[in-house]
């Protein structure tokens, strides 16, 4: 099972490397993982996203809670919430394809941010398979690079992960 | 009061009560052995390796329950102090390293003794620090002491850069009195639901048995354990740590379980409705093979670390919490509980008990003229009246002082059971006898273990610290061999101990006593000689027989109810 877990941290240098040497010791998996300052600058905020039974994903939670620089943290599956990614994709954009890679970016919602004769750069918000979808529909040949930030993560309604 | 960074650690170690401070000097951290020359209150005890400085510690904090504390250089100080910080980790002790680093501007720059303390050390300690702002130290101290004592304990390493401990840098002192940390914030008061549904399952149960742990032991809760095994009537074993938190003389008591457990406590463990964990944490050379472990039982674990519990077995009450407040709680429900336990079906899972008691799992051929380890281990029973601290190494001797030494009280037994770390023995004695220099302080070894760490004998001349080493020498890696006679054929690969020292000069070159006992009928009245010598470190080496196994054995992955119990038997 997949496992969106959202974690509030001091904002202190090794924090990040505790919480990826935790995964590598215990083998568990880094799906991905997202973490910056929040509105508070002693604190971090990380969303990382790992898979595993239910019995490691237990574990995965009582471990990162174990580790000091942790304050608090949710694993936002067990609820509603929201996730979102951004990606950046530069794609060659020459005059055959021009209007219609503009189209597809208009499909998706998302904007172009960048322009030269031969490539647009475009931003795009979404979950995860959204951008999945775009990345193919875009011709493969005309994709040239591709920077995916991995999901952020959000519990719906009133109450906030904070201290 | 301003103090310089040095003086600061110093004064830091003082404001927290500390003794003694097991270390070795180097460049990085010469600002600080300055400031620990100017003062007498924390005394340094000047050990022979790194490794031998955080054992010390060690043993010290498994002694007394207060954490040890060592301090190393940078670099190789530093990496040689890591077998001594995993052995604490492993097994819960409290206890704070200080390394020293290069100064902070060059630091990354790969400079001379430069090492990456805090990544290296990052997977074995509870937390580490690196000291960025002098400012910060005594802060540093005060969290570091806490975080280490408090909840499930353990290592702690503070990484100081030679600039911070600057002797010319002179900031205002102030030990903080009390530290809070929002991140750090240990459960200790067990759930009371939780509790009543754990009480009301044991006095249901018709099997019950407990499964002591060396949690019980950190945790200060062995007279609590006592209370509550007594008034039940419960069957009690426990794991290699947690020996000595029940009175191994005691009826109720079965043994040690699990790999080299007894029959008994095994079989119970097997047969058990209703097993009741405590401070344990299911540890692979206990349960065997998780499928196969306690078949048909319900059961309770009491931790105070979350993340053990269900972490290896599932459990169907777990309770987070420290275990002797957890044990009071226990004691007050049941005072109040109107069940009453089914007293027909406990005194026949008693007599269950016995009759597997019958088995005799750990009789030995006494009939030969070698000496068998574990007469050497019953005679060091009787010589020091089965009350002193036991320090061993890691094998077959460590085995055999769990199954025959018979501990009484909690904190007599260090070992390193967790990480098995041989070398452990003689360095984890130094730091018990500075804890009581009055006690006997036994270490048990091997002629393979004692060498890893054979560099000690030096300490023990210079700060006068008459251990007592009991020496069982069967020319073996004794544990590698019998694992190489089961499963290899008999193909001994490298197990053999070969050109050991003369043991006795050897001993007699540090300064000490040495001994070499090879009759059977000579072993009890050398070793009275040996303890009589209050004053002096005695080194005896006793030839025993080499061939000699651990019996009772379950292969790793097995079933509690898969033991062999001799060469000759069958599977039981």
């Amino acid at each position: 099972m997949r496992h969106i877990i959202s974690i509030l941290m001091e904002n202190e240098s090794g924090a990040l490397s505790r919480v990826a040497g935790l995964f590598s010791a215990r083998g568990y998996n880094i799906e991905s993982l997202t973490v910056a300052p929040t509105e508070d600058p002693s604190l971090s905020r990380m969303t990382l996203v790992t898979r595993g039974s239910e019995e490691i994903i237990e574990q995965i939670t009582k471990q990162l809670n174990k580790l000091v620089e942790i304050v608090k943290l949710l694993d936002l599956s067990e609820g509603l919430h929201i996730e979102r990614e951004m990606m950046l994709v530069k794609i060659k954009a020459e005059r055959a394809n021009r209007e219609e890679v503009k189209r597809l970016v208009e499909i998706f919602r998302g904007s172009i941010i960048d322009v030269t004769d031969t490539s647009y750069i475009v931003e795009m918000t979404g979950d995860g398979d959204k951008l999945d979808a775009f990345i193919r529909a875009v011709h493969e040949d005309l994709v040239v690079e591709v920077v995916r930030t991995g999901p952020s993560g959000i519990a719906r309604g009133a109450k906030g992960l904070s201290l | 009061m301003e103090l310089s960074g040095s003086e600061i650690v110093v004064q830091c170690l003082k404001d927290e009560g500390v003794e003694y401070v097991f270390g070795y000097p180097g460049g990085a951290v010469l600002h600080i052995y300055d400031a620990i020359f100017k003062q007498d209150d924390v005394k340094h005890i000047l050990v022979r390796h790194e490794q031998g400085a955080t054992h010390a510690a060690d043993g010290y904090a498994r002694a007394t329950g207060r954490p040890g504390v060592a301090l190393v250089t940078s670099g190789p100080g530093a990496t040689n102090a890591v077998t001594g910080i995993a052995t604490a980790y492993m097994d819960s002790i409290p206890m704070v390293v200080l390394t020293g680093q290069v100064p902070s501007p060059f630091i990354g720059s790969d400079a001379f003794q430069e090492v990456d303390t805090v990544g290296i050390t990052r997977p074995c300690v509870k937390h580490n620090f690196l000291v960025k702002d002098v400012r910060d130290l005594a802060a540093t101290f005060k969290k570091a002491f806490y975080i280490a004592t408090s909840g499930r304990p353990g290592p702690v390493v503070i990484d100081i850069p030679k600039d911070i401990t600057d002797p010319g840098v002179k900031i205002p002192y102030d030990y903080p009195e009390k530290i809070s940390m929002r991140s750090y914030n240990p459960v200790t008061r067990g759930h009371t639901g939780q509790i009543k549904k754990a009480v009301d399952l044991i006095m249901a149960a018709k099997c019950p048995v407990v499964y002591s742990g060396g949690g019980v032991v950190l945790g200060n809760a062995s007279e609590s354990l006592i209370e509550i095994i007594r008034q039940l009537k419960l069957p009690i074993t426990s794991t290699l740590m947690g020996l000595g938190a029940y009175p191994s003389s005691d009826k109720q008591f079965l043994g040690m379980l699990g790999m080299h457990g007894t029959y008994e406590a095994n079989m119970a463990m097997h047969g058990t409705d209703v097993l009741i964990a405590i401070g344990a944490r299911f540890d692979d050379r206990i349960t065997g093979h998780v499928e196969r472990f306690c078949p048909d039982a319900k059961i309770i674990h009491i931790d105070i670390d979350p993340s053990s519990i269900s972490k290896n077995v599932r459990v169907d009450v777990p309770i987070v919490g420290a275990v002797d407040q957890v044990l009071q709680n226990m004691l007050k429900l049941l005072k109040d509980s109107k069940v009453e336990q089914d007293q027909d079906a406990i005194q026949q899972w008693w007599s269950q008990i016995n009759k597997w008691r019958e088995k005799q799992c750990l009789s030995y051929d006494k009939s030969g003229d070698t000496i068998k380890p574990q007469y050497a281990l019953e005679v060091l029973h009787k010589v020091t009246n089965g009350d002193a601290y036991v320090c061993s190494d890691v094998g077959q001797h460590q085995m055999f002082t769990a199954q025959f030494y018979g501990f009484d009280k909690p904190r007599r037994w260090i070992n390193s059971g967790g990480l098995g770390t041989m070398g452990f023995g003689l360095p984890s004695a130094m730091g018990v006898k500075m804890a009581h220099p009055d006690a006997d302080v036994v270490v048990v070894t091997s002629e393979a273990s004692i060498q890893m760490c054979i560099q000690e004998l030096a300490t023990c001349k210079q700060h006068s610290l008459p251990l007592k080493i009991l020496m069982l020498n069967n020319g073996y890696m004794g544990m590698v061999r019998q694992w190489q006679e089961f499963f290899y054929e008999s193909r001994y690969s490298h197990s053999t101990v070969e050109s050991t020292p003369d043991f006795v000069k050897l001993a007699e070159s540090y300064g000490h006593v040495g001994m070499r006992i090879e009759r059977k009928e000579d072993l009890e009245q050398a070793m009275q000689k040996a303890f009589a010598m209050k004053d002096q470190l005695v080194f005896m080496d006793v030839v025993i027989d080499p061939e000699e196994n651990v019996y009772p054995m379950i292969e790793a992955g097995k079933g509690h109810n898969e033991m062999y119990l001799s060469p000759e038997s069958e599977l039981v």
